[in-house]
């Protein structure tokens, strides 16, 4: 690192600076201009960042830092900096959005809790939690382990010096705008796409610059093969980057105002949202966590992946049909039949792949189910992966018009998305970030497995009573909006309804602290790691520190 | 629009049904050729190499 002499600035250092400089200088003058406080606000913050980037870059050349060579001794430099600062990241919005979803499941049970104040009313939270466990701590994970995986399945440093740290540091910037915007009232009112025009403009350069920064990886690598995690990493990475510019076509009031309009309208923007929002499923949550899947869980088991070519047609399966399971989120309304019975087939299509890569995932631990038994850490990841074929199991069946007419808009749909948020994407998460730590902060293990048992153990428990008690609590919500009286009346008002649901709201909000509890005892394990535990010993001579799971 | 309807209907169902078939018959040659056997065996050990 430390080189001594200062040098003159990179090419892309001054490139940088003048951006920084100039889009700093922009969003003063909209601050300025504009009549909305928030949005003000965000243009403060994003001058504010600017600021703070366009220093960085000047003087990062007086403490020695810059480019850094490819190879060292033969063997790749890995730029590990941006994965540090994501994995941290991650862990942090991870906590925020649980306990934000914690609050709002308490409201939801005890409705004095939205305190009679617009920013902490449920309306504003409940983007609040969606967004920050989906896009911040979900995103942080997938930002963090594309960047590790890439470079280790492709024996090559990351491409770029100060790209992944603009992709790293942009995206969370976004996050920060995106999750405040919620409770000052921006927003475009679309699940999962609700930041407005100007977040939506930056989102779109800083993942322009992930894709790129993925793929000059890729690029540049020694390994002929792409390893089957990366591809699965591209198609999450490019088919958002087409979601998001699809579902945000939208027209700003003006370039002083926050608000702005979509360029479609009625059923075909409908459609559209849920060709996005079912696809931020279907590329998120589930590609880019596959991938996570088809690296860590060989890596810790020391096993191969089970059948290769059975992953070579998981992924393209998964690609081809999950884009057109949309119009299932559109049973019934205005969508033409036809759209709506394609969508529903290819739900039901999606069980093929989605079976096909749970059983890839589980079989990888042939020969070494014993670890199960030892390794909290392989069992999280081995269970994530029993959620996801549960959950997307459930999926299809909830797709089929005559069960979605029960389901649909009841809590049932809640639990649906918890068993695969918490179980799936949760765990494996958790997995990935159990293995991460240790390898880049060079540790010889975790600072506790009997912590990482204990969190197991109560997230388990917490997850069974989030998931059972929306399922009872959804179907009877459903049976009883479709109750009549012998005289052909609805047999329940609305709110009869609603006060039925108040304990499973109860057991909701308990099953939702475990879990938070259980990612605490995990934050605090992760801490002790970096501080406490035994760093790998630097004797050995062959084996790059840090590679060897620790038991 | 009752022929947009009948001409959107016959392309999902004519159409789209060949080209995804196709699509997935073609992985699955690629995915199941013999001689790229050898190629995946080794790629299913990539996460497993040190460097």
């Amino acid at each position: 690192m430390a080189t001594g002499a200062i040098r003159n600035m990179t090419g892309g250092e001054q490139f940088g600076a003048l951006a920084l400089a100039l889009f700093g200088i922009f969003c003063l003058i909209i601050a300025g201009l504009t009549e909305s406080g928030p949005y003000a606000f965000h243009m403060v913050v994003f001058a504010l960042a600017s600021t703070w980037a366009f220093r960085a870059l000047i003087v990062r050349r007086y403490h020695g830092q810059g480019p850094e060579p490819d190879f060292i001794d033969g063997k790749p430099n890995y730029n590990f900096g941006p994965v540090k600062f994501s994995t941290v990241a991650a862990m942090f919005w991870g906590i925020a959005g649980f306990l934000v979803g914690l609050v709002i499941a308490l409201q939801l049970a005890f409705p004095v809790l939205n305190l009679d104040m617009p920013w902490t009313n449920f309306g504003r939270l409940r983007p609040l939690h969606t967004s920050a466990v989906i896009f911040a701590f979900g995103g942080n994970v997938l930002l963090a382990t594309s960047f590790y995986v890439v470079q280790r399945t492709c024996h090559a440093r990351l491409a770029g010096d100060i790209a992944p740290w603009f992709v790293v540091l942009g995206y969370n910037l976004f996050i920060v705008i995106a999750g405040t915007g919620y409770l000052l009232g921006i927003t475009q009112g679309k699940e999962y796409a609700e930041p407005e025009w100007y977040a939506d403009l930056f989102l779109t350069v800083v993942w322009v610059v992930y894709l790129l920064v993925f793929l000059a990886t890729i690029w540049k690598r020694k390994e002929p093969h792409i390893y089957v995690a990366n591809w699965f990493y591209l198609g999450f990475i490019v088919t958002i980057a087409v979601l998001h510019l699809g579902n945000n076509a939208t027209i700003p009031v003006s370039i002083t105002s926050p608000k702005s309009y979509i360029v479609w309208s009625g059923v075909q923007d409908a459609m559209f949202q849920w060709w996005y929002g079912h696809n931020a499923v279907g590329f998120f949550l589930t590609a880019g966590f596959l991938a996570i899947m088809y690296y860590f869980i060989p890596k810790r088991a020391e096993r191969p992946v089970y059948s290769y070519r059975l992953s070579i047609i998981h992924f393209w399966a998964l690609i081809f049909l999950y884009i057109w399971a949309g119009p299932h989120h559109l049973h019934y309304t205005a969508l033409p039949d036809w759209a709506q019975t394609l969508g529903m087939t290819f739900s039901i299509m999606l069980w093929m792949p989605s079976w096909g890569g749970m059983i890839n995932g589980l079989m990888t631990l042939s020969g070494a189910w014993d670890k199960l038994r030892t390794d909290p850490v392989l069992r999280m990841m081995v269970v994530s992966v029993a959620f996801y074929g549960m959950s997307t199991f459930e999926g299809p069946l909830m797709s089929i018009k005559a069960v979605n007419s029960l389901s649909h808009y009841t809590d049932w749909t809640i639990g649906h998305v918890h068993s695969g948020a918490l179980g799936w994407v949760g765990y494996v998460s958790f997995g990935a970030i159990y293995c991460l730590v240790p390898w880049l902060w060079k540790k010889e293990r975790l600072y506790s497995n009997r912590l990482v048992e204990w969190h197991f153990w109560i997230s388990t428990i917490g997850i069974v009573l989030y998931i059972s008690a929306m399922w009872v609590s959804g179907i009877m919500q459903g049976l009883m909006w479709r109750a009549y009286t012998s005289l052909g009346y609805l047999e329940y008002s609305f709110i009869e309804t609603v006060a039925a649901m108040h304990p499973y709201y109860v057991i909701r909000a308990l099953g939702g602290g475990l879990f938070l509890a259980g990612a605490l005892i995990m934050v605090f394990n992760l801490i002790m790691t970096v501080r406490a535990a035994p760093d790998v010993k630097a004797t050995q001579p062959a084996p790059a520190p840090g590679l060897q799971p620790a038991e | 629009m009752a022929n947009m309807y009948a001409f959107l209907a016959n392309i999902a169902q004519g159409v789209g049904v060949l080209y995804f078939m196709g699509i997935f018959l073609a992985v699955c040659v690629y995915a199941l050729w013999p001689s790229n056997r050898s190629k995946f065996d080794t790629a299913a050990h990539l996460p497993l190499e040190k460097d």
